[in-house]
Parts: C-alpha cells; sequence; structure tokens
C-alpha cells in the first residue's frame, strides 16, 4: 500500500523545510535508510532517508518549493500502484526536537513509511549500556558518589556486577576514558579535532529561584520586554596574549587572538559559574559545564557553533575545533547538536576593525562577549602615555538572572585571564 | 620476645593482676587445686592462696552473683566459667545485676567484675557446648565485650578488663587456648575499645575477632596468591565497637565481608552490617558479604561439624563476591 512521506522537523526549531534537491526521480525504488532528498532547513542542509523499501512513485513537493513540517513531500508503494487522488496536505504537526526524532519514529515499527533524518555515521551515539531487565540503572552507592563527584553519567557506563550493576572499576574505566580525551594531545594544525568529551559532562540543575530574583525578573521583562539586557564594557591590554599567538606560531600551533578569548571566557564561567546559568520557561538552570559558542557569519546570517567544555581544552585543540566547526558552517553543513547549547556566545567583529559593539544574547543562553579589535592605543600607565595592544570587551547580561556586578566580575576574569594568558594554563 | 601459649598469657595476665592489686581474686569451677580445667590458672592457688583463688561449686547463678556482690564492695573479682555455655544459666546476674547496677544506683555502685572462659566450638563437642555468645551479651547496655585473637592481645586485653571498673565479658576461644604468639613480658596492658588492623591491603576489608582471626589470615594469604590484598581487621573488642577503624578501611577498600564464629541471625556482622549502611553507603561498592556457622545446631559426627563451620574458602569466596569475581560463596 502506498504511503506518505512526511517533512520531519530536522532542527529543534525548523518548522518548514525547502527542498533543495530531490536524489531519486519518481518510478526509482528507494530502500529504507536510502537518503531520497535533501532539504534546506532555518539552520543547514540535511538529508532525509526513506524508512521502507518501495518505489517513490510521485513527488509532492518540487524543488525549490517548500513544505511544512509533517506535510507529505512523497508518496512510496508497490511498483505500479496507483496513487490516489492527492489529499489536502494534513494540518502541519508541531515540530518536535530533532533530537529525539529518530528515536521515536523507531519505536513505531509497522506503522506507515516514514522519512528520518540520515544519521551520519559520526553522529551516532554509542551503544547504549544494556539495561538491566526492568530498565533501572543498577549502580553500587560508590560508583553513584564517584560518578556525582566526577560529574560522570552513569547512563553511558556499561555495568560489570550482577543484573548490570555499574561498579567502582566500571566507573574507573569509563574515567580513565574521559581523562585519556581529556589529556589527548592537541592535535597538529589542519587535523580533526578530536571529539569532544562525552563521558564527564554535568548535566545542568534546577536551581530555586529567589522571591527577590523573581520580582528583578517582571520588572526587567516589563522594562524591556524578551530578554532585558545590560552591558559593560571593559578594555583589556593584550600585549601578552599576542604575544602567546606568536609563540604558538613558532611552535608551529596556529592559533587566534578569539581561540584565547574563548577559553578565557570559559575559564571566566568557571570562577564566575553565577554567570554560567540559563533562564529556561520559570526554570533557572545552573550549568555545570563551560560551553562557548562562536559567533560565525555566513551566506544569508549567521550561526554559532559551540564549544564544549572549552575550559578543558587545549588552545590548540579549541583552534583546530573552531576552525573546523567555521569551515562547515559556511559550507551550512553543521548538525543541529553542533550549535545548539552552550552557555554563552563569543562575537568577534575584530577583523572589521570594529573599536566595539553591543552583541544580542542568543537565548536560552544568559550572556554574550562582543570583542572589537586589537589596537594600538594610547593608554596610561604609570602617570605615562605609553602604546598598548587593547581590546574593547562587551558583555551582555540576561537581567532577569544576571546582575551587573555579576557581569562586571566576570569581565575581570577574563581581563585578568586574558592579561596574564599563563593563566589559562591553571 | 618469648614465644607462649594462649592459656600461659592468661595465666600471666592473672598472676601480675593479682601481684599488683590484692583487690584482684579469682573464683570458678576447678580454677585452685584442679589448676583450671584449661589450666589457665596453673599454679595461682599456690601463689596466692585459697582466699584469692577460690574453687566454686557447679552453681553458675550463684559464684556469678557472689562475684557481682564482691565487686560492689570494693573488690575486683575475675569469674571464670567452665565454658559460656553454662553461664547461660548466670545471665540473670550478668545481665540483671552486673549490667544494671550503676545505673540501678544512681551512678553510687561500681561492678568492676570480669566473667571470663572459653566460648565457640570446642571441637565434636555438639550443639548445647559449642555456642559462640558474643551477640547475646552484645545487646545489653552496660557490658563491655572483649574478644582478643592472639596470645599478646589476650593478656593485653585481660589485664584492662581487670582494671576497668566496668562489667567485661572476656571471650576465650576454646580452641587457641594451646595457639602460641610472642608475648610481652610484664606490663602490657592493651586499650579496650581499640581494632588492630593485622594485614594491610586494599581490594577488601575483611572484619572478624577471636578464633576467626586465624581463618581469616589463611583466607588471605590464598587470596594474595591470586593478586588480591585485604585489610585485616581483627576487631579485638566488640563493644565499645571501633567504628572509625571500621569506617577508615571501608573507605579506603569499599568492600567488606565480615566473619563470625556464630550464627548469622542477629549475629554481631549484621550490627557491622548496619553500621555501614549507615555510615558509610556511599563508599561501599558492593553489599556487605558475611561469613558465619551455619544456622543449624551444631553437630557431633565430624564431617557434619565441619560443613556448618567457617573456612578459609568461605571467606575467599565471599572477598571475591564482593569484589564481583565470582558469584554465591
Amino acid at each position: 500500500m502506498a504511503t506518505e512521506v512526511q517533512l520531519p522537523a530536522l532542527s529543534p526549531t525548523m518548522t518548514e523545510g525547502k527542498i533543495v534537491k530531490w536524489l531519486k526521480k519518481e518510478g526509482d525504488s528507494v530502500s529504507s535508510g536510502e537518503a531520497i532528498a535533501e532539504v534546506e532547513t532555518d539552520k543547514s542542509n540535511l538529508e532525509v532517508e526513506a524508512f521502507d523499501d518501495g518505489v517513490l512513485l510521485k513527488i509532492l513537493v518540487q524543488e525549490g518549493e517548500t513544505g511544512a513540517v509533517g506535510a507529505p513531500i512523497a508518496v512510496i508503494g508497490a511498483k505500479g500502484e496507483k496513487v490516489e487522488a492527492s489529499k489536502p496536505a494534513p494540518k502541519p504537526a508541531a515540530p518536535k526536537p530533532a533530537a529525539v526524532q529518530p528515536e521515536e519514529r523507531a519505536q513505531r515499527p509497522g506503522g506507515p513509511a516514514q522519512v528520518v533524518p540520515i544519521r551520519r555515521a559520526e553522529e551516532r551515539a554509542p551503544a547504549p549500556a544494556p539495561a538491566s531487565e526492568d530498565g533501572r540503572l543498577r549502580a553500587s552507592p560508590l560508583a553513584k558518589r564517584m560518578a556525582r563527584e566526577e560529574g560522570l553519567d552513569l547512563a553511558g557506563v556499561q555495568g560489570s556486577g550482577p543484573s548490570g550493576r555499574i561498579v567502582k572499576r566500571d566507573v574507573e574505566a569509563a574515567m580513565g576514558q574521559v581523562g585519556a580525551a581529556a589529556l589527548a594531545p592537541a592535535p597538529r594544525p589542519g587535523s580533526a579535532p578530536p571529539p569532544a568529551p562525552v563521558f564527564g559532562r554535568r548535566e545542568p540543575e534546577v536551581l530555586p529561584i529567589s522571591g527577590m530574583r523573581k520580582i528583578i525578573a517582571q520588572r526587567m521583562a516589563e522594562v524591556k520586554p524578551g530578554v532585558p539586557h545590560f552591558y559593560v564594557t571593559v578594555d583589556i591590554d593584550m600585549e601578552e596574549a599576542v604575544k602567546v599567538r606568536e609563540q604558538a606560531k613558532a611552535a608551529e600551533v596556529k592559533i587566534s587572538i578569539n581561540d584565547l578569548i574563548v577559553k578565557a571566557a570559559a575559564m571566566a564561567l568557571r570562577r564566575q559559574p553565577k554567570v554560567n546559568v540559563s533562564l529556561q520557561g520559570d526554570r533557572l538552570l545552573q550549568f555545570h559545564t563551560a560551553d562557548v559558542g562562536i559567533a560565525v557569519a555566513i551566506e544569508d546570517g549567521l550561526i554559532t557553533p559551540v564549544i564544549r567544555d572549552a575550559d578543558l581544552k587545549s588552545l590548540g585543540a579549541i583552534a583546530a575545533e573552531a576552525r573546523e566547526l567555521a569551515e562547515r558552517a559556511r559550507r551550512k553543513a553543521l548538525r543541529p547538536e553542533e550549535y545548539s547549547g552552550g552557555s554563552i556566545t563569543v562575537s568577534n567583529l575584530g577583523m572589521f576593525g570594529v573599536d566595539s559593539f553591543i552583541a544580542v544574547i542568543n537565548p536560552p543562553q544568559a550572556s554574550i562577549v562582543a570583542v572589537g579589535a586589537v589596537a594600538e592605543r594610547a593608554v596610561v600607565r604609570d602617570g605615562k602615555v605609553v602604546v598598548r595592544k587593547t581590546m574593547s570587551t562587551t558583555f551582555s547580561g540576561d537581567h532577569r538572572v544576571v546582575d551587573g556586578a555579576l557581569g562586571a566580575q566576570y569581565l575581570q576574569e577574563l581581563k585578568a585571564l586574558l592579561e596574564q594568558p599563563t593563566r589559562l594554563l591553571f | 620476645m618469648p614465644e607462649i601459649a594462649w592459656r600461659e598469657a592468661l595465666n600471666q595476665a592473672l598472676s601480675e593482676e593479682m601481684e599488683r592489686d590484692v583487690n584482684v581474686f579469682l573464683m570458678g569451677e576447678e580454677v585452685a587445686r584442679y589448676n583450671g580445667a584449661y589450666k589457665v590458672s596453673q599454679g595461682l592457688l599456690d601463689k596466692f592462696g585459697s582466699a584469692r583463688v577460690v574453687d566454686a561449686p557447679i552453681s553458675e547463678l550463684g559464684f556469678a552473683g557472689l562475684g557481682v556482690g564482691a565487686a560492689m564492695v570494693g573488690l575486683r573479682p575475675v569469674i571464670e566459667m567452665m565454658t559460656w555455655n553454662f553461664a547461660i544459666l548466670a545471665m540473670d546476674q550478668i545481665v540483671n545485676n552486673a549490667a544494671k547496677l550503676r545505673h540501678m544506683s544512681g551512678g553510687q555502685l561500681r561492678c568492676p567484675i570480669v566473667f571470663r572462659g572459653p566460648n565457640g566450638a570446642g571441637g565434636r563437642l555438639s550443639s548445647q557446648h559449642s555456642q559462640s555468645l558474643e551477640a547475646n551479651y552484645a545487646h545489653f547496655p552496660g557490658l563491655k565485650i572483649l574478644a582478643p585473637s592472639t596470645p599478646a592481645d589476650a593478656k593485653g586485653l585481660l589485664k584492662a578488663a581487670i582494671r576497668d571498673d566496668n562489667p567485661t565479658i572476656f571471650l576465650e576461644a576454646e580452641l587457641l587456648y594451646g595457639v602460641k604468639g610472642e608475648v610481652p613480658a610484664g606490663e602490657h596492658v592493651l586499650p579496650i575499645g581499640k581494632a588492630d588492623l593485622k594485614r594491610q591491603g586494599k581490594d577488601a576489608t575483611v572484619i572478624t575477632w577471636s578464633r576467626m582471626y586465624y581463618f581469616a589470615e589463611q583466607a588471605a594469604q590464598l587470596l594474595e596468591q591470586e593478586g588480591i590484598h585485604v585489610d585485616l581487621l581483627d576487631l579485638r573488642t566488640l563493644k565499645p565497637l571501633d567504628e572509625e577503624a571500621i569506617l577508615t578501611s571501608v573507605r579506603r577498600t569499599n568492600r567488606v565481608v565480615v566473619v563470625e564464629e556464630g550464627w548469622s541471625f542477629c549475629g554481631l556482622g549484621a550490627q557491622i552490617a548496619d553500621l555501614l549502611q549507615q555510615k558509610a553507603f556511599d563508599d561501599l561498592d558492593a553489599p556487605v558479604e558475611r561469613v558465619t556457622g551455619l544456622d543449624v545446631n551444631r553437630s557431633y559426627a565430624a564431617v557434619l561439624e565441619k560443613a556448618t563451620e567457617v573456612s578459609a574458602e568461605r571467606i575467599v569466596a565471599a572477598v571475591k563476591k564482593v569484589m564481583y569475581q565470582e558469584e554465591g560463596t
């Protein structure tokens, strides 16, 4: 029986998608798992694949046309089968987060033919730990404590005890992998970035919201609807930071000033954890990771790929990862999870000679750092006017959850880290 | 250091304390003219005379009560029970009087008395003469319970018990009286309430006391051949329990096996397991494993007795179980 292929939600914010290209034409056989079309979403171009074997009987949305998420875009059925007169397109389903889509679809065996986003090989998650028969996660108290202290998610750990109980040695084995990943040498310039460590990352926790904080959030939202911004600006002396870049260059490691800022922004988050929060609906989340987005200008707009755990990575690793992400961003080849999440974003217009500017927060993040060019400026040092390489930095904070003094303290940390960049080592 | 047997170590302790303090006296069945059923009191009658080394009739409740009365008025009696199986007759004096006199008198009376004698299996003595009764006495507030393993610990703790102002239950293992070990000559007093880490490892903690220490040591040697190293904690004092020593070791090893000669139900190992789940819950990598005498009466038949006893092999299996190396004990 012929079944309709519906347009899947390929990103968290996608409501419609444009068919860039049909990879199959009417009459072609298709098999389950085969890519049939390329779809442009609001962020990048992704492929959709057939969920069933059969023949592509009819294309309903032509190349260049746009369809709503959930609307039929094609019909797959047996060879020679008649396609019924096109029914009115179903009401677009509410977009679902792409992250859960493949699993949801996969759990409906025997349902109508579906398409799911192509799962690129490197995107495939490691096989989930074999849950015990009742699906409960079993771990010894010690294993749980170790995981809590190390920020390890036990869901990804395979238990070796009775009934799959996770015990000390399993946690140690998992931590060993994390340790090895964290300590891996920086890749040589141009080589692929190391995979982001998946173990050892702590989930955000929900913080209680105080009465005062609720009132501040209300008032600020009244005055400035949406995300009420405030701004704090500071000048940072970049003489030492520039030297670091030169030293790296001498060691054949290519790092940019922006890479230094990304690492410093992450470490400053660690030192001012109160900035490392996110207001999501009525929940205030405290992050225990320092993931930094980098704003990348691309054709028709911008995108902010995220460098995970930037506080833990070497400058060389950050540089390689940032280059690779930016390059794929320009090709619109980023996967949704690569530009989702993150605690803060670094937006840099220095390459355009901009002295300073104010950036708009990328929600649900609670802050963004806007950096201008490193330029020689006359500054007063010990009563004398001297020429120093200086960079203006403006912090924008979500005033519902971050206050001015906190923003200022964050900038103090950032300034100290960049003015004495050896601190980035510890 | 001279090597002497358990019974000689106890004899030294008694003799030294009786020399030191004229208020110390020994009373029990066959302790004087027969020199003791297990020859612990060898020579004491000759040395201290019949006023201080007293043969009692076969009346455990009676001479236990006589001892309690003597302690109330300032003497320091050592009451020998021919075995702790017989002391069951004297439990009323031990738990209703000795353990409660200080409380019932509002602190006006002290009861510095030691009840001592052999505990546990004696080798083919069947069910009425093979019981390990420490859990019974440990249940009552007001009693201190000592159960050392080595001759040196026995001497040091018996001297400490005689000097203590509270009623003390001093448990000797019948099968240990002939076991020899190095014992310091002269003044050797050990603190009550302190366990002794007799062997240091990292993989698991084996907690035990009295004769079971020797099985645990044998098991530790077998395990060592397989590269498994255990902490062997000899409690020596069962009450007050040395919680700090237990917790310190367990926080290091994360795995525990408790070995006791007595039965499992309401045994001391259950108490220790409770302590661990309360105070070391987050340090445990496996449930506490217990190796105990099987929950049946001891047999006269040698093969049946052996089948119900603790063995080094069972301890080895329990250690491997808490290390998730093998199933079952």
